[in-house]
């Protein structure tokens, strides 16, 4: 065992100073081939904490949306559809929810405005909670400073700040401006007793798709959105945005495969001989396979450990910065959180095997047609 | 021997980082849950659907329940205005699950 140890550790000093022999060729590959994996870990890793986000938070989210479709556009709702609903069994609570859009003309950001569903959290008369980035974009000067919306030229609403909501819940709320019910229809002219859509809280989520069937028979103009229907949406989002941020890493990728593959099965005439020659002074096939497979191991294992490290550096100590640019996309406000950091076990496997074990099975076949030969043929 | 020395002890130093970050991540779990408890009481209270990731249109602030077709509303073969509706998917279950039925009777069979 010792000496097979030895024996080892010997091959790995020749390979190493092989390599530093070709220091700048070597390093450049390290470096890219850690930059390829980098760009593909950090997406793995952004998508699965956003996803897991997304899985905890709108989980609470209310467990049936109704929606009122007037010619196959979401429209107000009655309030009188309430009571309804109301008398089917199952149904815990109903309420009508009210919330819109603003667009503010002085920044060109996108807001929403809010009656929060539990009474309770409804600000006072006159007053506002704001999510976390308004301050931000609407630089306000300090901690209490009203907010002054304005809808038409010439019109200034003011609102003052009851609150402002934690960063620690910007992914949902960082757009919000929470109004009471009296300021919400105010503020937009809405008429009495008509609401945005309707929220239902269901007693026995196993009854959710008896109840949704009954409400489409009571209401067969409505869309009806479930939890279930919400959580499956940010799933496949996310899952798509990750293959698109892979996919717009696959130019690259696709450059280190020809790069890498050339590296590693075209052997160069120094090579072949230098294989030529470690054969003619005693070496055996079994030993120079070992030493290739150290050369491809040594690199790709390097480069998986530097590609991966970076990319958690990258996506939860510097809140994925290379990411926000195509998240962002056109918006002016884009929520400053922070995601929880996890490192999926199966996932790292995953890119282990697809990164490390291609790159060491390239190098083998070429080396094993090289090593096999006679070393008189090679060398000439 | 010495090569091997500094590319080994490298290596055992990324492998020990990988590590820690795995413990990094096992260490900030408590805070972190505590912290989505938070942002998921907050939607219970305000009865809020969707994240406010991308705000930049109607239907990518509020993808869950956007129209299934605004991704194509502006003519058959443009391109989506918004970037980021341009990673929106197509839902899972294809348009249309329905079934045509005749009369209320049936429908309600």
């Amino acid at each position: 065992m010792t000496s097979w140890l030895r024996r080892q550790r010997a091959l790995a000093e020749y390979t190493l100073a092989a390599l530093a022999r070709r220091r700048i060729k070597n390093t450049g590959l390290l470096l890219i081939y850690a930059m390829v994996i980098f760009v593909v870990a950090s997406a793995t890793l952004f998508a699965t904490a956003l996803r897991k986000e997304a899985e905890v938070v709108l989980a609470e989210a209310p467990e049936v949306i109704i929606q009122n479709l007037v010619m196959g556009r979401h429209d107000l709702i009655p309030g009188d559809v309430i009571a309804e609903i109301d008398g089917i069994r199952g149904v815990a609570s109903i309420k009508g929810r009210l919330w819109g859009y603003f667009y503010d003309r002085l920044n060109g950001a996108n807001y929403t405005l809010m009656v929060p569903l539990d009474p309770a959290m409804a600000p006072p008369a006159g007053q506002a909670i704001i999510g976390e980035s308004l301050p931000r974009v609407r630089e306000m000067p300090w901690e209490t400073a009203p907010l002054f919306l304005s809808r038409t030229p010439g019109d200034l609403v003011r609102f003052d700040i009851a609150k402002r909501l934690s960063s620690d819940s910007a992914l949902v709320s960082t757009d919000l401006i929470l109004l009471n019910e009296a300021n919400f229809r105010a503020f937009f002219e809405l008429p009495e007793d008509v609401y945005t859509d309707i929220a239902l809280s269901i007693r026995n989520p196993r009854e959710i798709d008896t109840i949704v069937e009954k409400i489409g028979r009571l209401l067969p103009n409505a869309r009806l959105v479930t939890r279930d229907e919400i959580a499956r949406t940010y799933q496949k989002l996310f899952s798509w945005r990750e293959g698109i941020m892979v996919l717009l890493a696959g130019a690259s990728v696709l450059a280190f495969v020809i790069f890498a593959a050339e590296k590693a099965s075209g052997l160069s005439a120094e090579e072949t001989r230098e294989i030529g020659i470690l054969k003619a002074i005693g070496w055996d096939t079994g030993d120079v396979i070992a030493m290739k497979l150290w050369e491809g191991g040594l690199v790709s294992f390097g480069a998986f450990l530097l590609g991966t490290v970076l990319a958690y550096l990258h996506v939860f100590a510097f809140d994925a910065g290379l990411f926000a640019s195509v998240l962002k996309g056109w918006s002016v406000i884009y929520p400053d959180f922070a995601l929880t950091p996890g490192i999926d076990g199966l996932q790292l496997t995953a890119l282990f095997f697809l990164t490390v074990l291609p790159y060491m099975a390239a190098t083998i076949v070429p080396i094993w047609r090289a090593a096999t030969a006679d070393p008189d043929q090679v060398m000439r | 021997m010495r090569r091997t020395r500094i590319v080994f002890g490298l290596l055992a130093a990324g492998t020990a980082t990988l590590a820690l970050a795995s413990l990094h991540a096992r260490i900030t779990t408590a805070p972190e849950r505590a912290r989505m408890a938070r942002s998921a009481a907050l939607v219970r209270a305000v009865g809020l659907t969707d994240l406010a990731l991308f705000t930049e249109a109607r239907f990518t602030r509020n993808p869950a329940l956007a129209d299934l077709q605004t991704a194509f509303q502006d003519a058959p073969m443009s391109f989506e205005h918004f970037p980021s509706g341009t990673f929106a998917p197509r839902p899972a279950a294809g348009f249309g699950r329905g079934e045509l039925r005749f009369g209320p009777e049936e429908a309600a069979r």
